[in-house]
């Protein structure tokens, strides 16, 4: 304890997790989350990959609601899948402690949006930290399991990509405690939010956000750098470090706790300088909330709204510079690795001349030449339910060129869903669904998922679930298994049939990843 | 206060650009500095250009070095030269694969180490070779430690 150490963000939580014994940390692999939980289980934790991020949360409040400790990540749009439950038990609360991780990507290093999800703090009235460097991910994951304790609430801990990915010197400075043992006290009243309880609920949620205000007033995750007089900074996250280097003779308040926000404190920080300008990567957040607070503050100019900042742009914005940046020089984009699965079944795609509506993984990369051959991709599981709208408006001729194509470890997501829309509501023309299975969540680094039968650690034997026999089960009326590598011919020749009949059908076209083959075998030494 | 020194070390997916600077920030770590390092993983690992920054000093504030301000510049791949040029201050220090003796490569994968060799020789802040061999030492399976130790050397040897 307490020795020098270098680690990334991510390692730093799940160190945080090991010594606030968390009970178990579940989520679903997402760039930049996805190494929290890995590196959770290789110290000693309890670490799942649910199917997707709604089932990761459900499970994580029902280890809190029984008393024990949990940590559910997740990458900022998981948060979208999780919102749902996420507003409610921001009313209730738990026993139990509830800590969920939203790794948010500005700059879309690996995503199809760059949302801030500091907005869902507010919108489910729900605390939140947001570390600034490795030993802030640290300090504020035990901070976030203490203020869980003292108010039942969850509490999100929001990062960005730098700050997960990032090594910094840290110190690991919390005395480890030992794993809860569960005990469930009944309270209906608490924790069953029908109307009556639940008007109730929000009431006392409203007044503990304001204790929890208050407390955050006095200071203890707040960072003040008293400097200039002329210039004062308020900034949060890993943009309070680019600030540092930017205008080092700079005054800067930095909160730790972005919500609810320390406003008085603030307020008084504001007054104290002539010119106060608010440095936050993405939306105007702290901005919007000093201003309703009726403080004097300068938003930087919308074009710093997108993508991340770094310190050559902080200087520009402080300096109210809005003449359009040097264009970065692109680099070599990302493309489906040599070799890959997915190569043969785009090529098909695109000689068959289909209207492709894609999904979430690698094979989004199907979108690149030479393939060009991915024509809409929305969120996880949309590829299915997308395609089976377009079939119902479009012209039959363009209708029966329409193939939805997903991934398997997105097919569990939540493309299964879209197999009962499917099936209940078909189109006039039926509809074809391709799930390209390599039998890994390759995009996010190789993680295992329900198809895979083995658990998080790889190793671990898990029931293997059949997207063939779940298919069979929902009621689609045409299954086919193909090589599409091995078996080109026949995969055209099917793909062609399925496309002219009138039927719902799957082709499931299944042949692993060669980087998680290669990998496999290294688990299994 | 010393000021930060920035290096930016790139390349294509696949070609170990990460573990060069895993192994000095490490190295730079184990020498009593602060130190930062910073990437971006995702779509990167697949084939497309990789770019890692570690910074190091007495007190390093953002983890990402600023455009204009780096101090040591290596590249895997040449054509990844053009992409990270504007980290380059003048005076920049830039090793490619040109300035390593790569007909002794005793493997194309080993480029990396080889690079870090060259990249150590332009770091007079750590002069203990020791410690770099410790740290390639523990950074590599056992069957691969001597031959990257070797291309480390090699590397080490290049004075530019």
């Amino acid at each position: 304890m307490n020795e020098r150490m270098l680690a990334s963000g991510n390692e730093a939580i799940a160190m945080a997790a090991i010594d606030c014994g968390v009970n178990l940390g579940a989520g679903y692999p997402g760039t930049p989350s996805s190494e929290i939980l890995d590196e959770f289980n290789k110290l000693g934790g309890s670490a799942e990959w649910a199917p997707n991020e709604k089932c990761a949360l459900e499970v994580g409040i029902g280890v809190a609601e029984g008393g024990g400790r949990a940590l559910v990540t997740m990458k900022h749009v998981g948060l979208n899948v999780a919102a749902d439950p996420l507003f409610t038990i921001a009313y209730s609360g738990t026993p139990g402690g509830l800590v969920i991780v939203s790794a948010d990507d500005p700059g879309m290093a690996s995503s199809q949006n760059e949302q801030d999800n500091r907005r869902y703090a507010r919108a489910a009235g729900v605390p939140m930290f947001e570390p600034a460097d490795t030993q802030e991910c640290y300090d504020y994951t035990v901070a976030a399991f203490q203020l869980a304790d003292r108010f039942r609430a969850p509490v999100l801990l929001r990062l960005t990509t730098r700050v997960c990915h990032s090594k910094c010197v840290f110190r690991r400075t919390h005395a480890a405690e030992s794993p809860r043992g569960g005990s469930y006290v009944k309270d209906a009243q608490a924790n069953v939010m029908v109307p009556a309880n639940a008007r109730k609920a929000h009431r006392r949620l409203r007044s503990d956000l304001a204790a929890m205000q208050a407390e955050n007033e006095k200071g203890a995750f707040s960072v003040e750098v008293a400097n200039s007089q002329e210039l004062g900074v308020i900034a949060s996250g890993i943009a309070y470090q680019h600030v540092r280097d930017a205008a080092p003779e700079a005054s800067v308040f930095k909160p730790g706790m972005t919500h609810p926000l320390p406003i008085e404190a603030m307020r008084r920080f504001a007054a104290s300088v002539k010119r106060c300008v608010v440095v936050e990567e993405g939306d105007p957040v702290m901005y919007e909330a000093l201003r309703v607070a009726g403080i004097a503050v300068e938003n930087k100019p919308e074009m710093y709204r997108f993508g991340e900042l770094n310190v050559a742009r902080v200087r520009r914005l402080l300096a109210g510079d809005t003449s359009p940046e040097p264009a970065p020089v692109p680099g070599k984009p990302p493309q489906l690795c040599p070799g890959c699965p997915h190569r043969k079944s785009f090529e098909a795609l695109r000689d068959l001349g289909c209207i492709v509506a894609g999904d979430i993984g690698c094979y989004t990369l199907g979108v690149m030449p030479p393939f060009s051959a991915m024509d809409i991709s929305v969120c996880m599981g949309a590829s299915i339910t997308v395609g089976v709208g377009m079939r119902k408006v479009l012209p039959e001729s363009e209708a029966r060129r329409v193939v939805s194509v997903i991934g398997d470890s997105t097919f569990w997501h939540s493309g299964i869903n879209g197999l009962v829309e499917l099936v209940y509501n078909p189109p006039k023309t039926g509809h074809v669904v391709i799930v390209l299975d390599n039998s890994t969540t390759a995009m996010t680094g190789m993680q295992e998922h329900p198809g895979t039968g083995r658990k998080l650690d790889h190793v671990t034997p898990a029931t293997r679930l059949s997207i063939e026999k779940a298919a069979e089960g929902i009621g689609i009326k045409n299954i086919d298994i193909i090589d599409t590598t091995a078996e080109n011919e026949r995969f055209k020749e099917i793909l062609k049939q399925r496309l002219a009949s009138d039927e719902c059908s799957l082709i499931i076209a299944r042949r692993p990843c060669i980087i998680a083959l290669a990998k496999s075998k290294q688990y299994a030494k | 206060m010393n000021k930060t020194t920035n290096i930016v070390v790139a390349g294509l997916g696949g070609q170990g650009v990460l573990k060069v600077t895993d192994i000095l920030a490490e190295v730079l770590f184990r020498a009593g500095f602060d130190v930062k390092k910073s990437e971006v993983h995702g779509m990167s690992q697949r084939g497309g250009s990789v770019s890692s920054e570690v910074r190091f000093g007495d007190r390093v504030a953002s983890p990402m070095v600023p455009a204009g301000e780096c101090d040591l510049l290596a590249v895997l791949d040449a054509t990844q030269l053009e992409v990270v040029a504007a980290a380059k201050r003048p005076g920049c220090v830039v090793i490619t694969p040109e300035d390593v003796p790569t007909d002794k490569l005793a493997h194309p994968k080993a480029l990396n180490t080889m690079i870090l060799g060259a990249m150590a020789a332009q770091l007079p802040q750590v002069r203990d070779e020791k410690l770099w061999l410790e740290v390639i030492g523990e950074a590599f399976p056992e069957k691969l430690r001597d031959l990257n130790l070797e291309m480390f050397k090699l590397g080490f040897s290049v004075r530019k």
